[in-house]
């Protein structure tokens, strides 16, 4: 008797810990695979997603907030500041971003200010001053506080370059429960790994989230050239100069006049 | 017509690329030289990062100087003992320059040397080249002589031990002086991807005392293996030649320089000097302004590589 009450109470525990969870969240990706050719100028990825309800009689609320990060394949980059040395402008500082994504995107139907707190947006990463980027500063690795010079100057560089946004209406809700999300990628996207991770609001409280998963390939030729260049450089090298010894060649026969 | 570029990781317009090429090599053509020093800065300008402008505009000078080599070797005008010497030590250049712009890149110079060795050495050279054009012409207005050789001055450089005869070029010089003049043009080139043409013809003429009927062919030569051999070490060591990008480079070039030479011919050597010199002045002064004037963006990245 006394174990079956305390079954009841780990239960009773559980049940009070893990959220109710009404809603649950549907994901379809136009593609999950985003093939750059010789042609490729960027492409334009579309997310249609529906909240439905967990049980089949859950009542489902009337206003919900979605907010959409795209996580790019990582990579660490350099982040170099110039100053005037003598007269001349020169890098005097660089800054080492580790394992940062190389591209990210935040997507909402309105600004995430004023679907939810500061503190939760801080807790969920949402937003490019919230999300984590992590520094090398000497023998340290650690991200810093939202307005260091680095950081801000980094990400206004990946913004100007279409890498990293933050769009406050890159959601649109068809229906008060059916949502589109517009994922722009830029021509001169890595190719890699992107994860999408749709985060669910309601009054300003995380109701679900879930994810899904895209991948951006160099294909044929391009896919070719770059491996090659990349595993066998020098047999590459080798062919680069073949090829314009050739055209040299052919330039002075095509045109030859005696 | 976008293409999309592999190794530099973006799409250009194709036609854009072509027409540089072509522009390029017009002058190339009409001026005897490679046309490097004008390829890379272009480059950059349309957004290629230095590092793959100067790798992959190496293999572009090889395909125009090969051309212009094998033109120059059917009327004869290329001495080849003289064009071995100053390669034995223009290879060594080439890969101690190779080796220096792997390790400026490192540390995040790159940039800035490439800067500024473009101001120093295009407006050190154009500023000669525009005084001797000048002087020239004023001699033709004048009615006297257009000769540039001063015959029978005599420089250190006649002084120098080991000396050997370079017959088709008629002169007897020693090699020190060749040896040295093949290593500066093969370590500048691969820095700053550069044939280095419009700089070794002025010293050949000026020190080794080159005729002219060989100097332009001998150093298309000199420039064609320094440039095929830093391409195969550009590619092998950072991986960065951008092949699709150098073959429209190479077409446009090619076909440029024949008309380039073409027009070249009609004109008269000082008055070409005189115009090849301020176009070489006009570029260094360009790479000036870019060093002295506030740049709009101080921050920029550079991807160390992806995990």
């Amino acid at each position: 008797m006394r174990r079956l009450a305390a079954i009841a109470a780990i239960l009773a525990c559980a049940g009070a810990l893990s959220p109710v969870r009404a809603e649950e969240l549907v994901l379809s990706l136009s593609t999950h695979r985003v093939a750059v050719t010789s042609s490729f100028v960027g492409a334009d990825l579309v997310l249609f997603g529906t909240i439905e309800p967990d049980a089949p009689r859950a009542a489902l609320r009337n206003n919900y907030d979605i907010v959409a990060t795209v996580i790019g394949p990582r990579a660490t980059l350099r982040t170099r500041r110039k100053a005037r040395v003598l007269g001349i402008w020169v890098n005097v500082d660089a800054r080492e971003f580790i394992r940062v994504p190389s591209y990210l995107a935040v997507l909402s139907n309105r600004p995430v200010a004023e679907i939810t707190n500061a503190e939760t947006a801080r807790r969920l990463q949402l937003g490019l001053s919230q999300i984590t980027l992590t520094q090398r500063i000497g023998a340290d690795f650690a991200d810093t506080v939202p307005n260091d010079p680095f950081r801000v100057n980094f990400i206004n560089l990946k913004k100007e370059a279409g890498q990293y946004r933050e769009t406050p209406n890159g959601v649109t809700f068809l229906t008060p429960t059916v949502f589109r999300v517009a994922i722009p990628l830029p021509a001169d996207t890595a190719t890699g790994g992107y994860t999408v991770d749709v985060k669910l609001f309601a009054n300003g409280q995380l109701v679900t989230r879930n994810n899904t998963a895209l991948e951006v390939i160099k294909t044929g030729f391009e896919q070719y050239v770059f491996e090659a260049s990349q595993q066998h450089g020098l047999i590459y090298g080798l062919v680069a100069a073949m090829m314009a010894l050739f055209i040299g060649w052919a330039g002075s026969v095509v045109f030859r006049r005696d | 017509m976008q293409i999309y570029l592999p190794i530099a990781d973006l799409p250009v317009n194709i036609f854009l690329v072509f027409g540089m090429g072509l522009t390029v090599g017009f002058i190339s053509g009409m001026f005897g030289i490679g046309g490097g020093f004008l390829m890379t800065p272009l480059l950059i300008f349309i957004g290629i990062s230095p590092a793959v402008s100067v790798a992959s505009v190496t293999s572009h000078i090889a395909a125009s100087s090969f051309t212009g080599a094998i033109n120059y070797w059917r009327k004869r005008a290329v001495d080849i003992s003289l064009a071995l010497m100053l390669l034995a030590a223009g290879i060594v250049g080439t890969a101690a320059g190779v080796w220096l712009f792997t390790m400026l890149r490192a540390v995040d110079q790159l940039d800035l040397v490439i800067g500024l060795s473009y101001v120093t050495l295009l407006t050190t050279v154009g500023a000669l080249m525009i005084n001797e054009g000048v002087q020239a012409e004023l001699r033709a207005r004048r009615g006297g002589p257009a000769t540039l050789r001063r015959p029978g001055s005599h420089t250190f450089v006649h002084g120098l031990p080991l000396k050997m005869r370079f017959k088709r070029s008629k002169i007897y010089v020693s090699v020190i002086p060749v040896w040295g003049i093949g290593f500066m043009i093969g370590f500048i080139g691969a820095v700053l991807g550069i044939g280095g043409g419009f700089l070794l013809v002025p010293m050949l003429i000026y020190f080794l005392r080159v005729p002219t009927a060989t100097v332009i062919g001998t150093s298309m030569v000199m420039t064609l293996i320094t440039m095929t051999s830093a391409t195969v070490m550009h590619a092998a060591t950072n991986h960065l030649v951008d092949a699709v990008l150098a073959l429209i480079l190479m077409v446009g070039g090619v076909i440029g320089a024949q008309f380039g030479a073409h027009t070249g011919q009609r004109m008269r050597a000082e008055r070409l000097r005189l115009l090849l010199g301020l176009l070489v002045f006009m570029v260094g002064m360009r790479f000036a302004y870019e060093l002295i004037v506030q740049p709009n963006e101080l921050y920029s990245i550079r991807m160390v590589g992806f995990d």
